[in-house]
C-alpha cells in the first residue's frame, strides 16, 4: 500500500500576538484509499495541520511528503502544479467563482492542468456532475443554487482532475443534517468505488464515527 | 502558463464589474483624448507661427554689418608685431550697404545642391510723401520671382497682383500706410529716398502681414526700381537671402559662407531664437498637462483595482487553492489593466481624433492672419502614437501595484478568516 501523504517532524508556530507554537512535531501517514478524519477541539491546530498538508501554508519546520516525493522547500509555483494536480479541496463555506456557471467552475482546475482538450474536461465534468446528482444545474450560476448543492460542485471540482487526494476543511460544517449526510454518502462511494484518498477535518463526532479511521488531535499533539 | 485561460478569467473577472470598468476606461479616454487635442492643437498652432515666420525670413541672410574692422592696421606691421598695442577711439567703418560682387555670389549659391532658391534684396529706407506729411518707411526691392517661390509673398497681398511689380516704376504697399494716406490700387505715390531723389511710384497692390509695424512701413517694389530710385548701378543688392532644403543645418552654412565670401551671415535660428523658446515652451506644456491627465487615470485604474481585488478576495483564494500560481494571479490583474489601457486608449484616440477635427473646423478669422480660416491642427500620427504607448503604460504601472498585491494573497488566511 503505497504512502499518499507523510509527515516529519511537522512544527508550526504562530507569531501575532505572542509565539504560540501550534503544532508539536507531527508525524503521521495516510495511506491510498484511505478514508480519514481529524477530529479535535476548536483551537488544538487541525486546520493548521491540515493547510499545511495542503502546502498552501509554507511556513512551518519539518518534513511533508505527497506521494513519497518531498514537498517542504518547493517554489510557489511548483507548489501550484501540485495542488492542482495531486490535490483536490472542500471547504466549509463553498468558494465557487461566483463569475462562472457551475460547469466551468468544475472545469476550471482541468483547464489550469491543461492535460486534455477542453471538450474532454467539458465531458469529465459533466460526468462528475451526474454522479453528484447536480447535472440539471450545470449551466446556472453559483448565487442560484442551496448550500447543499454548491457543496456538491465544490466536490466534483476537487475531483476534476483525478487527485491523490481529496481534503476537506470542516464540509458538512455549513450544512443541516440531511445535506451532510448526502456530502458523506458521496465520500463513502468515492473510497468504495473509486479507492479515492480522503482527508477531512471535522468537530462533527457523528461524521468522524463513520470514517476509515480517525485521527484525534490535542494542543498540537495526535493522540 | 495558459494564456488563453488567464485571459478567459480576466475578461469574466472585468464583466463581473462592467461599470467600474467601464469608469476607468472611461478615465483613460478622457486622458488620451485630451492629450491628443491638446498636443494637436498646440503644434498647429507652432506649426502656423513658425510658418508666419519661415515664410518671411530666409534661413541664412548675407548682408553687410556696419563694424569696426576686425584686424586694425597697426598689426599688420612687422615693427609691432611682437608689442601689446593699444588703438583708441575706433571707429565702425562703413564698406557700404552693397554686396561686393554680388552676381558672381548668387550665381555661384545658385548651384548649390543645399539651397532650395536665392532671393537678392535692396533696403531702401525712404519718406512716403503726403502733400507736406512725410512718412518714413522702407521699400524692399526684390525679384520677384524667386522671391514669391521662398517667400510667397502673394500670399499677403490682400488687392492687386504680385507679378504686376515687374513693370517699371510700381509698388505694392502696406495696408497701414494704404489707409493712412487713402490711397487705393491704380493711385500714385510719391517717395523720397535718404538721398534726397524724389519718384513718383504706381501702387498695384496693397499687401498685409498681420504685423503693424510690417503693414505701415513695409512696401515692395522691384530690384531695377529701387536701384532707379538710389541712383545706383544694376548690380547694387543690399541682401542675399537663401532658404536650404534642411533648416537645421542652417547655422553651420552661415559661418561656411561667412568665410567663404567675407561677407556677414546670420542664420535663421540666431535671428530667431526667441521665438524657438516660445514653440518649445508651448510643446511643453501641452505635453505636461497630457501626462498629467494620463497619471490622473492611471490613478482611477490603481483605485478600481485595489476594489477589485479587495472584493474579489475570494475568488483569488480559490484560485491558488486550485492550483493557480502568484505569478498566474498576477498576470490576471495585469492584463485586466491592460484590457482597460488598451479599450480605454483606442477609444481615446477615435474621441482625439474627432475633438481635433471639430476644432479644425471651427472658424478663425482674424486680422493678423489672412490666410488662416479654422483653427490650425496638426494632424501628426506620431502624437497618437505616443497616446497608446502611453495610455497602456500607465496602467500597466497602475495595474502592477494591485496585481502584486494579490499575487501574495495568502489563501489561508482568507478560507480560515470566514
Amino acid at each position: 500500500m503505497s504512502k499518499v501523504l507523510e509527515t516529519k517532524g511537522l512544527t508550526k508556530y504562530f507569531y501575532d500576538p505572542v509565539k504560540f507554537q501550534v503544532l508539536k512535531g507531527i508525524d503521521m501517514t495516510i495511506n491510498h484509499g484511505e478514508f480519514v478524519s481529524i477530529v479535535g477541539k476548536s483551537g488544538c491546530g487541525k486546520s493548521t495541520l491540515l493547510y499545511l498538508l495542503s502546502t498552501m501554508d509554507t511556513d512551518y519546520e519539518g518534513q511533508l511528503f505527497i506521494n513519497e516525493e518531498l514537498i517542504t522547500g518547493k517554489s510557489d509555483k511548483e507548489l501550484a502544479a501540485i495542488r492542482n494536480e495531486k490535490i483536490g479541496f472542500v471547504f466549509q463555506f463553498h468558494y465557487l467563482l461566483s463569475e462562472y456557471n457551475v460547469l466551468k467552475n468544475v472545469m476550471l482546475p482541468g483547464m489550469k492542468l491543461g492535460k486534455l482538450s477542453n471538450s474532454e474536461i467539458e465531458h469529465n465534468a459533466m460526468e462528475h456532475l451526474k454522479t453528484l446528482d447536480m447535472q440539471e444545474q450545470a449551466l446556472k450560476m453559483p448565487n442560484q443554487l442551496s448550500g447543499g448543492q454548491k457543496q456538491r460542485v465544490a466536490i466534483a471540482r476537487a475531483l476534476i482532475n483525478n487527485p491523490l487526494i481529496i481534503m476537506g476543511d470542516e464540509p458538512t460544517g455549513n450544512l443541516d443534517k440531511k445535506n451532510s449526510d448526502l456530502v458523506f454518502d458521496i465520500f463513502k462511494k468515492l473510497t468504495l468505488q473509486e479507492k479515492q484518498t480522503l482527508l477531512i477535518v471535522t468537530h462533527d463526532n457523528d461524521f468522524a464515527a463513520r470514517t476509515n479511521r480517525i485521527i484525534t488531535m490535542e494542543d498540537g499533539n495526535i493522540i | 502558463m495558459n494564456f488563453k485561460l488567464i485571459f478567459n478569467i480576466a475578461i469574466h473577472l472585468l464583466k463581473a464589474r462592467l461599470k467600474q470598468t467601464i469608469v476607468a476606461a472611461v478615465g483613460v479616454t478622457f486622458g488620451i483624448a485630451m492629450f491628443i487635442a491638446l498636443v494637436s492643437f498646440m503644434n498647429g498652432l507652432n506649426d502656423l507661427l513658425d510658418g508666419l515666420m519661415l515664410n518671411r525670413t530666409a534661413h541664412v541672410r548675407l548682408y553687410n554689418e556696419i563694424k569696426p574692422t576686425l584686424k586694425q592696421s597697426i598689426e599688420l606691421s612687422e615693427k609691432y608685431k611682437n608689442s601689446t598695442n593699444f588703438i583708441s577711439s575706433i571707429k565702425p567703418k562703413d564698406r557700404g550697404k552693397a554686396i561686393y560682387n554680388s552676381q558672381a555670389i548668387i550665381n555661384y549659391l545658385k548651384q548649390d545642391n543645399r539651397i532650395i532658391d536665392v532671393a537678392p534684396k535692396i533696403n531702401v529706407p525712404v519718406f512716403f510723401n503726403s502733400g507736406t506729411i512725410e512718412i518714413s518707411g522702407v521699400i524692399n526691392g526684390i525679384d520677384v520671382l524667386p522671391e514669391e517661390k521662398l517667400f510667397k509673398i502673394s500670399d499677403y497681398v490682400i488687392e492687386g497682383k504680385v507679378a504686376d511689380l515687374i513693370q517699371n516704376n510700381s509698388i505694392i504697399i502696406g495696408k497701414g500706410l494704404a489707409d493712412k494716406m487713402l490711397l487705393a490700387v491704380g493711385d500714385m505715390i510719391k517717395v523720397t529716398s535718404a538721398k534726397g531723389n524724389l519718384a513718383s511710384l504706381k501702387i498695384v497692390g496693397i499687401s498685409q502681414f498681420g504685423i503693424a509695424e510690417y503693414d505701415n512701413t513695409m512696401s515692395y517694389t522691384s530690384l531695377a526700381t529701387a536701384q532707379k530710385l538710389l541712383g545706383e548701378s544694376t548690380n547694387y543688392v543690399t541682401d542675399i537671402q537663401v532658404k536650404l532644403f534642411d533648416i537645421t543645418t542652417a547655422p553651420s552654412v552661415a559661418v561656411e559662407f561667412q568665410n567663404k565670401f567675407e561677407i556677414d551671415a546670420i542664420d535663421y535660428q540666431t535671428a530667431n531664437s526667441q521665438f524657438e523658446t516660445g514653440s518649445t515652451v508651448r510643446s511643453i506644456i501641452s505635453y505636461a498637462v497630457g501626462v498629467v491627465l494620463l497619471i490622473v487615470a492611471g490613478f482611477g485604474i490603481y483605485n478600481i483595482l485595489n476594489m477589485m481585488i479587495f472584493e474579489k478576495m475570494d475568488s483569488i483564494a480559490i484560485l491558488k487553492a486550485t492550483g493557480f500560481s502568484g505569478n498566474d494571479v498576477k498576470w490576471i490583474f495585469v492584463l485586466l489593466a491592460l484590457i482597460i489601457g488598451l479599450v480605454g486608449g483606442v477609444f481615446g484616440l477615435i474621441f482625439g481624433f474627432v475633438f481635433s477635427s471639430i476644432i479644425d473646423v471651427i472658424p478663425f478669422e482674424t486680422a493678423s492672419l489672412p490666410t488662416i480660416k479654422t483653427y490650425p491642427i496638426n494632424f501628426n500620427p506620431l502624437f497618437y502614437v505616443i497616446g497608446i504607448v502611453f495610455a497602456l503604460l500607465t496602467t500597466i504601472i497602475a495595474g502592477l501595484f494591485p496585481a502584486l498585491k494579490a499575487s501574495k494573497i495568502d489563501p489561508v488566511e482568507i478560507i480560515r478568516g470566514k
